[in-house]
């Protein structure tokens, strides 16, 4: 395999907690931060003789979750036992789903969809020892406020292509997720939690190398780049000649390095059986109907009404679509100021996510109405881009109102034939060797002049209008 | 009859510790249950549903209405060991 070129293929496992009142399969009320250990009962502390019970709601958001995704929804969904030994897990085993999941198959975006699932959450294990993780430390204490949680597993086909586009499609997800209100998506609390599949193949074919299972990481930007650290890791040992590893890994973002968490074998040995305790769920007409009026305006279908009604470019449609947050800000935006033109908004807006980074506009200094404000005063030319994006850098560094702004430092745009007409003047004058250039019909250096014109206005004139005053002036057609 | 290997690990992954005198026995029981079991392959199952639960399956879901909880004294009465209001627990190694 030496030598070939080599690309990734990803897959995606996401683990999204429901936001239901209350856990899976008992009626503990489901909170965050609570004092440890108030939220328990039998059921959820695996008490001998309990009995689980499934919570309808969970299901319900389990099948909004199957129609947003275009699954197929199973008539008859069973629940399994996944047994291993861990500190976390009560009974032995996870209660999960095996062979009938509430989910098969469906697409999101680009990407294919396996399948969605219904299972339990494990409890929190805090370590006692000095070491933040699970090694090393002599000790750990079992909080069971989080055991018992539902949660829905997605799993992606292995068809992502780069971490870049991981990144994307997970973004895509949680807009959908967050969209449709069934999980506070929220990765720093732990109620989106993504492992990745990653192997390495010769480009062009559709071997499937060795793969290995990067595990719970916790932000979008960790998991960029968790995954590419390890493609890099797979490449420099297939590259050597040597042969990958099937195992669990963990990044850590802070070294960027990448360790192993369990290799034995038989750690993925889980005897699925069928869960004796429960029975299958059986989803009716009304389920399905109740999840199917419970679905709001979804990714895609708000990403075509941007393009249809609201005449953006697919590029700001598919942008703000895909970013319920940052979609929600632009429609803010245009209801400050109706009268705004929707692409000239939806360019600032983008323009001012550019600056923000990982923080949401909404959460930044800069608010919708001002944000309109100034996209108002561009397209009435009070102020060219230049100038509007000085007042957004101070917008964002410290908020405040572009009017004023404009007004304290004279940002306003030097414009109109009267002002601008003889600082272009002076400026041809200065230049004659290039101004008779120019009179020949040779326009290279028209940047020369609206340079200096712009030196002279301190970037205030707009670059159109010094060309349409230099061909006038030069009686140029 | 199940091999001894395949007795190991399935003693490994249910952390049963056995003694080298209990292989023989073990696996022989193991066996004998198993054969058991194996008497319905013997039938003739072709069209029939597989019994997912023998009790009454409709209407088997919980309406989201919370319940209390324990108090965590009594949740962690049974604990072997406690701190910091959790249970305390070997760490797990190497899984
Ligand atoms: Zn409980």
């Amino acid at each position: 395999m030496a030598g070939a070129e080599l690309e990734p293929v990803i897959g995606l496992e996401i683990h999204v907690q429901l936001r239901t009142a209350t856990k899976m399969f008992c009626g503990c009320a489901l909170g965050f931060g609570e004092p440890p250990n108030t939220r328990t009962c039998p059921v959820c502390l695996g008490l001998p003789g309990a009995l689980p019970v499934a919570n309808a709601e969970a299901i319900h958001y389990g099948l909004m979750i199957g129609m947003a995704l275009e699954s197929e929804l199973a008539p008859i969904s069973t629940f399994h036992r996944k047994n291993y030994f861990y500190p976390d897990l009560p009974k032995g085993y996870q209660i999960s789903q095996f062979d009938l999941p509430l989910c098969s198959g469906g697409k999101l975006g680009e990407v294919n969809i396996h399948r969605v699932h219904i299972e339990e959450d494990a409890a929190k294990l805090n370590h006692a020892g000095a070491s933040g993780r699970i090694e090393g430390a002599d000790s750990s204490i079992v909080d069971f406020n989080r055991g018992g949680t539902p949660l829905a597993e997605i799993v992606t086909e292995p068809e992502l292509g780069s971490a870049e586009q991981a990144g994307e499609w997970l973004r895509l997800l949680r807009t959908t997720l967050r969209t449709l209100g069934v999980s506070d998506v929220n990765m720093e609390e732990g109620s989106l939690r993504c492992d990745a599949n990653i192997s390495l193949r010769p480009v062009g074919t559709d071997q499937l190398g060795t793969k290995t299972e990067l595990k719970n990481m916790n932000s979008f930007r960790f998991i960029e780049r968790g995954i590419r650290a390890e493609v890099d890791r797979q490449r420099a040992i297939i590259e050597a000649g040597e042969t990958v590893t099937q195992e669990t890994l963990h990044f850590d973002p802070k070294s960027e390095s990448i360790t192993s968490l369990r290799s034995k074998e038989e750690a993925h040995d889980y005897r699925y059986f069928p869960e004796p305790d429960l029975p299958p769920v059986m989803i009716t007409g009304e389920m399905l109907a109740r999840a199917s009026a419970a679905l709001p305006e979804l990714p895609a279908a708000r990403e075509l009404r941007y393009i249809e009604a609201l005449s953006l470019s697919p590029e700001s449609a598919r942008l703000f679509a895909w970013r319920a947050e940052l979609a929600d800000y632009f429609d803010a935006v245009c209801a400050a100021d109706k009268s705004l033109d929707r692409q000239l908004a939806a360019n600032w807006v983008t323009e001012l996510q550019g600056r923000l980074g990982e923080e949401e506009a909404e959460d930044s200094k800069v608010t919708a109405a001002a944000l309109a404000q100034l996209a108002a005063m561009v397209a009435s030319s009070q102020i060219n881009q230049g100038g509007a994006k000085q007042v957004l850098d101070q917008l964002v560094a410290a908020g405040g109102d572009p009017a004023a702004i404009v007004a304290d430092q004279g940002l306003e745009a030097v414009g109109g034939a009267d002002e601008l007409a003889p600082i272009v003047a002076a400026a041809l004058e200065a230049n004659p060797e290039l101004t008779e250039r120019l009179r020949g019909g040779d326009m290279k250096p028209i940047g020369v002049i609206i340079g200096e014109v712009m030196k002279q206005t301190r970037g205030r004139a707009d670059g159109k209008e010094v060309t349409a005053l230099v061909r006038e002036q030069l009686g140029l057609s | 009859m199940i091999d001894r290997d395949e007795l190991l690990h399935v003693a490994r992954l249910a952390r049963l510790a056995l003694h080298e005198d209990e292989l023989e026995t073990t696996a022989a029981e193991l066996s004998s249950i198993l054969g058991h079991v194996a008497a319905i392959d013997q039938l003739d199952l072709d069209g029939v549903e597989p019994t997912a639960h023998i009790g009454d399956v409709s209407d088997s879901l919980r309406a989201d209405q919370p319940r209390p909880s324990l108090a965590r004294e009594v949740a962690l009465a049974p604990a072997p060991a406690v701190r910091d209001d959790g249970f305390l627990v070997p760490s797990p190694q190497g899984e």
